[in-house]
């Protein structure tokens, strides 16, 4: 990868995700007071102290939305990984082994996607109980349904390629094909792909916050604190505005270097004639 | 958008000759779209099968979570036998099925309610919300989409291009709460919350739904255009196309005669598509907006694990979601001229 | 109908030093501008047909666009005169342009299938140039289409206009495109190897339609095409092009009997490859014995057997569909026959993939047509050909390397190409490596499927003579699978022919291409066009039977 080849729009979107992981990553040291640090009156104004002014019960904002990276980043990163790995191993073995198996996996999936998933988890979320884990868990398991439709298409065009079938003729193991062959030649897309997957995590789990079904006070994180802050916005007190677009940004540079990736692939594709 | 859904198979496989292979032949737009409606109703079947059995077989005791901690062993055998929860799984399910086959989704257990009455309520609200966004953001984003193509790679497709990739990762309550700081708090041009009543005349609830429809199109258009653009562009792309540019054929002609019908069947799958994502937008906005719509009365219901309620609801949005894809590949079946025009 | 000029006239087209040019954007570099065409000139008469004729990337087709003005794929006339009738187009502007496109000048693809609407009857789409360009009244055009449509052979005259693209066949769309081109009774056509995409039996009629089209309609026509033979039939002239540059021009006789250059010399002599047969085939290496196998409950092939004789070559000749490669599949395990029995070496082979021994793999090794999806594009040559060297051998480090450096100077490639992609190669040079690949197992019998059928001529005989060389070397055996009985005459030792998922003819090459011939075999015989001038006339005149899929 060329440094010069970075377009400036994939600049920006780098730089947004670099404030945002540095965020999460130093919260503690960052964050010039605690997380549940109630430090003066509810709703006060940004003064000197507090630059983005206090919550709704009278939290540092800035504070509150330094270690509220952390956690929605957290989420986000951890269901999506999970989600990725799930439906890339899972499409990639019914991209492979045919038959039975793909039939089942796929349907499953299809059935799976006939429900939209804000829908599928909150019936879910209804029925388990409330804690990280789950949480995570449900992200990850319903988001995995587009990993695994995106990940069966590629590695289906893949698997009936001439190389792999020269793998096959040559007697490599099933592995060497999935591993040698056909990942590599998925990579890209799959990458993009993850960037896509991860901003819509972070607009997930902030949604399912937002709703009161995700991440519970008094832990941060940007959609509940949207959530805490709403009843402000009646009275001109934009509070919960912070840390809407603070997700906004987030996602929006996320899409950029997606966005980026996508074409340098179209591109590279063009210049090979194919 | 269908046809990435659909899995390669091995190539050259035929399908086994037979009464089915020859009803296909005879007739392949009839037998399709018989196929896919079959396939719909399969898919409501299976959902209404996921979405009880998601509820009932996770961990979790619904008695105890409604009668709370204290509850006294009794109390719960009690409301269980209530509720029905000691039959067995099966039996519950099609009880269950067949209540809901005759319009039945039962009592809320929070508020005793009957669920189907409240939907009936609720339904025609979040629909005309839905309803009035698709009217005002379909013509707008198919039209910003061909905008787009007619300036590719120009400077007014970049900027169509950054702002609806701005826009597609907004999150629904921020736009709301921005129009809300905007259009209700700074410069006070409509009211909030929007709330309806059954009292009031249409054009009385289209004036309080303002901004509720606006947040929606602004959320849904982006999505549906970039899309559209990209269907266009594909089709733009073809060697017929060139083969009525070398023709001598107008730039116009060439797009209204050649361009839009192979374009129309993609378009009117995004347009699809993007009205079944319009039905999960409404879940958020209707929370923000505090409109009384199927979307705010599942949210309360999950949150005090309302479960008759949350079936309920999750059914009705699963059939309309199913639906509306279903439309989608039965128009796009009826736009392909090769099953129109069978050899 | 364009009218007959004399020779002191203006010329209908007159090209001047024309240049064309394009971005090139090469992996890992800054995209620069480079030159396609650099400088050519031609002429063309009235009524005349000028062949252009080169390899792929020889600029033959962007040369042939410019009487549209048009330049695909970001391709821009950056100098030069085109003069139609004395004007220079090139200078017209948009509306000047689109006055001639479909007017005066009509275009031919070469897929005819893509450049149809599938949305619109072939019949509006063929009147449409004419009409737009108010031309003819509705009714004139619907008649003059109707008579093209029986000039050249199409079926049902009348009503031929009332089908969708998707409705007939592609020898079918590759007429209907042309009459679509002369409907307007353009001055000049413009062909653009209308038939490549065709097969050999059908290219023949589509190939004969255009010639008696364009000399009842008297019009002019460019015809590009990358195979000299073919050319010859229809042409009063002839452009040799190389990298955008004219090597040679001149009237068909002289390019094909007389050449100046050296290149044209090549292009003519090309299959001219002989291999002797070999006179002792009773050694068997492969044998395939009552094959019957189908995809899913269709059947494909039907009761084949055949052998091949040991260090010789068997070529299977026969067009798509026939079931030539599906063979090829069940001899690898890939298809396993619903009947019949494969032996190798007088061994019995298992009919599934997964329960032959890794010695049986070994020997028994494949070549692909499309070399480019044959190998993985994110490995390098040296890990395409060095994972066969550990796979079977067991060979690492130091002694893989030499290994496949050895391979690579067999194929004649040498090891600079150790460490390239093969993104980074020619069509040739992946053909080889390909080659390269399928030693590398140290096999006994390799089976080519169209190894060379994507590739140019010239490069194609190159493949021929580096497989023919390496057969003696390593007494090689060879299944060559093809639709060009040309490469049959040159390289076989055995022939067996298919038609239809039969087997029609199997024998040693002398007694297979000697009569008495069944019908298909004498059809598929006379298909193949020959480097001389009225082979065309001669061959229409003694065919037997008319192909199936025109």
């Amino acid at each position: 990868m060329n440094i010069r080849s970075v377009s400036p729009t994939a600049w920006i979107g780098m730089t947004g995700i670099a404030i945002a992981v540095i965020a999460a990553a130093f919260a503690p040291w960052l964050a010039p007071y605690g997380e549940n640090e109630v430090v003066g009156a509810p709703w006060e104004a940004a003064s000197h102290a507090f630059p983005l002014g206090l919550d709704n019960l009278g939290r540092d904002l800035l504070s509150r939305m330094i270690y509220g990276a952390r956690m929605t980043l957290f989420v986000s990163f951890c269901a999506t990984v999970l989600s990725f790995s799930l439906g890339v191993v899972l499409s990639f073995v019914a991209a492979v082994t045919r038959g039975v198996v793909d039939m089942g996996l796929s349907r499953l999936n299809d059935l799976m996607m006939s429900i939209p998933t804000l829908i599928f988890a909150l019936i879910v979320l209804a029925a388990l109980p409330q804690n990280l884990a789950v949480l995570i868990g449900v992200m990850a398991v319903l988001d995995s349904t587009r990993v695994f439709r995106l990940g069966r298409a590629l590695a289906g065009d893949i698997a009936v390629m001439d190389f792999v079938e020269a793998a096959r003729l040559r007697g490599e193991k099933t592995l060497w094909i999935v591993f040698r062959e056909i990942l590599p030649n998925a990579m890209t897309p799959l990458v993009a792909e993850f960037g896509l997957r991860l901003a819509f995590a972070v607009l997930f789990i902030s949604t399912l916050s937002f709703l009161g079904l995700g991440i519970q006070p008094p832990t941060a994180d940007w959609g509940g604190m949207v959530k805490d802050n709403k009843d402000g916005i009646i009275f001109g007190i934009s509070a919960a505005l912070v840390p809407g677009a603070a997700i906004a940004v987030l996602t929006i540079s996320i899409n950029l270097v997606v966005d980026w990736l996508l074409n340098r692939t179209s591109s590279l594709k063009g210049g090979r004639g194919g | 958008m269908t046809e990435n859904q659909r899995v390669t198979s091995a190539p050259g496989k035929a399908p086994a000759p037979g009464l089915l292979a020859v009803f296909r032949a005879r007739f392949p737009m009839g037998s399709r779209i018989a196929e896919r409606i079959l396939l719909g109703i399969c898919l409501l079947f299976a959902s209404s099968v996921l979405i009880f059995a998601g509820i009932e077989i996770l961990p979790g005791d619904f008695a105890e979570t409604y009668l709370g901690q204290s509850a006294t062993p009794q109390a719960i055998a009690n409301l269980s036998a209530k509720f029905g929860l000691d039959q067995p799984l099966v039996t519950r399910y099609f009880d269950w099925l067949f209540n809901v086959l005759h319009g039945d989704f039962g009592h809320s257990w929070a508020s005793g309610q009957s669920v189907s009455a409240q939907i009936a309520d609720r339904l025609g609200n979040s629909l005309l919300l839905a309803g009035a966004a698709a009217i005002i953001a379909v013509p707008l984003a198919v039209g910003l989409g061909l905008l787009a193509v007619l300036y590719r790679d120009r400077l007014v497709d970049r900027l169509i291009n950054l702002l609806s990739l701005a826009a597609v990762s907004l999150p629904e309550f921020f736009v709301a709460y921005l129009l809300i700081m905007v259009f209700v708090v700074q410069n006070p041009v409509t009211a909030f919350p929007a709330t309806v009543y059954d009292s009031m005349s249409l054009l009385e609830k289209l004036q309080t739904i303002i901004l509720p429809v606006a947040t929606l199109v602004l959320v849904v258009i982006a999505h549906m255009m970039r899309m559209t653009r990209a269907a266009i562009i594909n089709v733009m792309a073809s060697a017929y196309m060139e083969t009525a540019e070398l023709k001598g054929i107008g730039a116009l002609r060439a797009i209204v005669k050649h361009a839009a019908p192979n374009a129309l069947a993609p378009i009117i799958n995004v347009v699809a598509l993007n009205l079944a994502y319009l039905i999960v937008g409404v879940v958020v906005v209707e929370v923000v907006f505090v409109y009384p719509g199927m979307g705010q009365y599942m949210v309360d219901a999950v949150t005090v694990r309302d479960l008759p309620v949350v079936q309920g609801c999750g059914l009705v949005f699963a059939a309309i979601y199913i639906l509306l894809n279903m439309t989608a590949d039965i128009l796009s079946i009826l736009a392909n001229p090769r099953l129109r025009h069978p050899r | 109908m364009a009218e007959l000029r004399k020779p002191d006239e203006t010329p209908l087209l007159e090209v001047r030093n024309l240049k064309i040019g394009a971005m090139a954007y090469p992996p890992g570099e800054r995209p620069h501008p480079i030159e396609i065409v650099k400088g050519v000139s031609f002429t063309l008469e009235s009524g005349k047909v000028l062949g252009l004729i080169g390899e792929s990337g020889a600029g033959k087709s962007t040369i042939g666009l410019s009487p549209l003005a048009y330049g695909r794929g970001g391709v821009t006339i950056t100098g030069g005169e085109v003069l139609l009738d004395g004007v220079d187009i090139l200078k017209l502007g948009k509306a000047g342009t689109r006055a001639i496109r479909g007017a005066r000048v009509c275009y031919v693809s070469q897929s005819a299938a893509a450049s149809f609407n599938p949305a619109h009857k072939l019949g509006d789409q063929v009147i449409e140039a004419t009409l737009r360009h108010g031309l003819m009244s509705r009714s004139e055009a619907r008649a003059r289409a109707i008579e093209l449509f029986g000039i050249l052979g199409l079926p049902e005259p009348e009503t031929f206009g009332e089908r969708y693209p998707h409705q007939v066949s592609g020898g079918q769309l590759q007429r209907a495109m042309t009459a679509m081109a002369l409907c307007s009774r353009p001055e000049l056509i413009i062909f653009d190897e209308p038939t490549t995409a065709l097969d050999v039996t059908t290219q023949i009629d589509v190939l004969a339609a255009i010639k008696t089209a364009i000399l009842k309609t008297g019009t002019a026509a460019l015809y590009i095409t990358h195979d000299l033979s073919v050319v010859a039939q229809v042409a009063d002239d002839i452009m040799v092009l190389r990298n955008g540059e004219t090597v040679e021009y001149g009237s068909v006789e002289k390019i094909i009997e007389n050449p100046d250059a050296d290149y044209t010399r090549e292009l003519v002599n090309v299959r001219a490859i002989r291999n002797e047969e070999a006179g002792d085939q009773s050694g068997r290496v492969l044998e395939m014995k009552n094959i019957s196998a189908s995809y899913g409950t269709t059947p494909v092939l039907f009761d084949v057997s055949l052998h091949v004789p040991k260090g010789q070559t068997l070529a299977i000749v026969g067009e798509s569909g026939s079931g030539k490669s599906t063979l090829a599949r069940v001899a690898t395990g890939l298809l396993p026959p619903t009947a019949g029995s494969v032996r190798f070496d007088g061994q019995e082979l298992t009919p599934a993939l997964k329960n032959r021994s890794r010695e049986q793999l070994r020997k028994l090794q494949l070549i692909y047509q499309m070399a480019d999806t044959a190998m993985n594009p994110r490995q390098t040559v040296g890990a395409i050909i060095g994972r066969v060297v550990t796979f079977y051998d067991g060979l690492r480090g130091s002694a893989r390397r030499n290994r496949v450096n050895e391979l690579l100077e067999q194929i004649e490639m040498g090891s600079g190409f150790y460490d390239r992609y093969p993104a980074e190669l020619s069509g040739g040079q992946k053909q080889r490596v390909a080659i390269a690949r399928a030693l590398a197992a140290d096999p006994e019998l390799i089976i080519c499927d169209e190894p060379t059928s994507a590739l140019d001529p010239l490069v194609a005989d190159g493949i021929l003579k580096l497989l023919l060389q390496l057969q003696r070397e390593k007494q090689l055996s060879y299944v060559f699978i093809t639709h060009d009985i040309a490469i049959v005459r040159a390289i076989a030792d055995s022939v067996a022919v298919m038609h239809q998922g039969k087997l029609v003819r199997f024998g040693p090459k002398s007694q297979a291409l000697a009569p008495p011939f069944d019908d298909y075999t004498d059809l598929l015989l006379k298909s193949v066009p020959e480097m001389k001038i009225g082979w065309l006339e001669d061959v229409l005149a003694s065919r037997r039977i008319s192909s199936a899929g025109n």
